[in-house]
């Protein structure tokens, strides 16, 4: 039996070619502080490196030094932790990225007009799209501005790993609508060539549409579609354009998952939704596996044996012999259930590498806790 | 096999009890869609009718039940022991917008051309709060619907929920429709949605782990729904691992003073001959469970500040499959949940 290849970690940060490091996969496997060991080891390794991170626990993201969004990079100094590179850090503020790239490509006038609309402010904030699409948009600006040599991205926490591929096309999809101008400026004459075709169905549609919506909606986003067609080429572009980086040579793709039923489906979702897109996947990351310490031992074994042992009391403090075979018995058992799992993942994808890190007994929140992450992550 | 949450000694309140929409929450990755099948199947014992509704997911319920894709339609997917029906529903919100405004704009055939257009993708892209009007609504209809005899056609809702980030904006209607009408169907539609879940026929119960993050965003949850008015009902921590060490030997294990030599002596007297590697692997594994027990009881802690009922399931170590999920409805049930 072959098992799947080892995913080289230290090769992809070393690579200089590799400029951009995203990780993505199904919410709750880790992926925020996976990205931010990646980063911190990339760092030690000598690349000037930044990380992009986008709902970072409070605790973690006080020890990259991120007390508050700030939606700029920011570089992280740790008294007596010097490497050899450096490492940046930053939590996106989605609304200001928008906000920012509004500001950047309108003029003062418009962008004050754009920024003061009430559809605008939905879309801004509460679009379901809006932080992958943002999140995008930000490693775009991070790329341009070439001051980093390697740029590692957190993807936003969603449902599902796919989200954040498809965010941005749905969102420009919605805002670049046939429909939208339909609605929102019925009396022009692409408009009634459609209606004909549709027929009265469109009108009950319409009808019903702007009840729901309300008319005011409507005529806030027709006036936000003007103003943003002209000033970017539409939304369609932007979000081409992202895809474009998500596709250059620079970039890999980890994806992230915890040894779990749920997690490694969507890993799986993942990996074949790149390569049907043709961008390039480095490997899987399978975060808080419990590998078997003492391998010789078999559960049953241990079991057995524990039947046999009585609890004496010595010195006052019970003796743990039992419990310690229980123990590893349990373990046996979880370990053997996480490669079966994983056994299942490589059948189905066996070019897959695969890079498996330990769960920690301790939450990790601090650079030591990244570091040995980062540790197990590069060498098993 | 349970051990209690400290401070909280009630599993099941009555209160929770007599809910009709019981919403499962949680942090990604905790066992929601799981624990939400087995509360469905825990529910219908008895001869009860539950409906077990997921909105938009990956068809997590299909998937534990083992079962083809769920329709609009609601199906009976599963027999509770001692005759009840577990039924389920995905809802998705073109099917849910397509229904409503059936209910009142006779939209016939012209509903499959909007369709094919994307129109519903547009119309639920353009005002956010709209999906989750529809979805609440959808759900709201199960609820309320009766039979010819006038009695409930179901007589609990679980509801598998957006996570407990999201859960809040989720059933916080009021809040979504101030984007929309001020007026019309939509308005008469969502002020029912809300009456039900500030009501008590609904309690939003929240799924953990014994871990740091799952048990902060629990305690987070509980805080976001009392702001908004909404019931927190159970906490239902999930994969709870059996502790092995007897509690004194947890902190000196814990602090790495695991005993190496009496601990080989022990084994060796037991017949048990273990070279050096085998016996340092022991040690190491019996540190980190001491470390992870020691997390737990942090954990546990915390939550007792919430002061919810609590119950427990364990970690099912052979992963969990259909017949897992009635072993999880049974530890349910003499837990209190009804």
């Amino acid at each position: 039996m072959s098992g799947p290849e080892r995913l080289h970690v230290d090769d992809l940060l070393d690579d200089q070619d590799t400029g951009v490091v995203v990780c993505c996969g199904s919410g709750g496997v880790g992926k925020t502080t996976s990205a931010a060991a990646l980063a911190l080891r990339a760092a030690e390794r000598g690349r000037q490196t930044v990380v992009l991170t986008i709902d970072p626990a409070r605790r973690l993201a006080q020890a990259l030094g991120l007390r508050e969004l700030g939606n700029h990079p920011k570089r992280v100094r740790i008294a007596g932790w010097e490497p050899k590179g450096e490492l940046w850090a930053m939590m996106l503020d989605m609304r200001r990225t928008f906000d920012d790239m509004v500001q950047a490509h309108a003029g003062p006038e418009r962008a004050e007009q754009l920024l003061a609309n009430p559809f605008y402010q939905t879309i801004s904030t509460s679009f379901s799209g809006t932080q992958e699409y943002m999140a995008m948009e930000k490693l775009g600006q991070l790329v341009a501005t070439g001051e980093w040599d390697l740029i590692i991205v957190d993807t936003p926490p969603s449902r599902s790993a796919l989200d954040f591929l498809d965010a941005p096309q749905r969102l420009s999809a919605a805002l670049d609508s046939r429909l939208l101008r339909m609605l929102s400026a019925p009396a022009r004459a692409s408009g009634r060539g459609i209606r004909k075709l549709v027929g009265t169905g469109f009108n009950l549609f319409a009808k019903a549409i702007s009840t729901i919506l309300g008319g005011q909606l409507l005529a806030d986003a027709s006036v936000f579609m003007q103003a943003f067609d002209s000033m970017f080429g539409g939304f369609r572009e932007r979000a081409t354009k992202t895809a474009e980086l998500l596709r250059s040579p620079g970039t890999r793709f980890l994806v992230v998952a915890s040894p779990e039923p749920d997690a490694l489906r969507e890993a799986g979702y993942f990996v074949d939704r790149l390569d049907g897109e043709r961008m390039p996947l480095a490997g899987l990351v399978v975060n808080r596996t419990h590998p078997v310490l003492a391998r010789k031992l078999t559960a049953s074994r241990a079991l057995a044996v524990a039947e046999n042992i009585q609890n004496p009391q010595r010195d006052g403090d019970a003796s743990v012999a039992g419990a310690v075979l229980r123990l590893h018995a349990d373990r046996v058992e979880q370990s053997a259930r996480e490669q079966r799992l994983l056994a299942r993942f490589t059948r189905a994808h066996p070019v897959v590498a695969i890079a498996e890190v330990p769960a920690l007994a301790r939450d990790v929140h601090d650079l030591d806790g990244l570091r040995e992450v980062g540790e197990h992550l590069c060498h098993p | 096999m349970t051990t209690p949450v400290p401070g909280s000694s009630v599993g099941w309140t009555e209160e929770i009890g007599r809910a009709r929409l019981h919403v499962v929450s949680g942090k990604g990755g905790t066992g929601k869609t799981t624990v939400a099948a087995a509360l469905g199947l825990a529910l219908a014992r008895g001869g009860r009718r539950v409906l077990l509704a997921e909105v938009e997911g990956r068809q997590g319920i299909a998937q534990i039940f083992d079962t083809e894709p769920l329709p609009y339609a609601e199906k009976r997917i599963a027999s509770a022991p001692d005759g009840g029906e577990l039924h389920a529903v995905h809802v998705d919100a073109e099917a849910a917008l397509l229904d409503f405004l059936d209910m009142f704009y006779n939209l016939g055939f012209a509903g499959r051309t909007l369709r094919r257009m994307g129109a519903i993708e547009f119309a639920t892209t353009l005002a956010p709060g709209l999906r989750d009007v529809l979805f609440t609504g959808k759900l709201m209809e199960c609820v309320r619907r009766v039979d010819s005899h006038g009695r409930p056609a179901f007589d609990a809702v679980v509801l598998d929920a957006p996570p407990t980030g999201r859960v809040v904006k989720f059933l916080d209607v009021t809040k979504a429709l101030s984007d929309l009408a001020k007026t019309g169907p939509i308005r008469g539609h969502a002020d029912k949605v809300v009456k039900l879940v500030h009501s008590q026929d609904t309690v939003v119960h929240l799924v953990t782990l014994l871990e740091e993050m799952p048990v902060r965003e629990t305690l987070d949850a509980v805080a976001e729904l009392d702001g908004a008015d909404l019931r927190p009902g159970a906490v239902i921590v999930n994969r709870v691992r059996p502790p092995r060490l007897p509690a004194p030997a947890i902190a000196t294990a814990a602090s790495g003073q695991v005993d190496a030599a009496r601990m080989r002596d022990e084994l060796t007297a037991a017949g048990l001959e273990l070279d050096e590697m085998t016996l340092d692997g022991l040690v190491t594994e019996t540190m980190e469970h001491a470390v992870r027990m020691q997390a737990e009881h942090t954990a546990r802690e915390q939550l007792a500040e919430a002061d919810l009922p609590a119950l427990e399931l364990p970690e099912l170590t052979g992963g969990v499959d259909t017949g897992a999920l009635y072993e999880l409805a049974d530890l349910l049930t003499e837990q209190g949940a009804r």
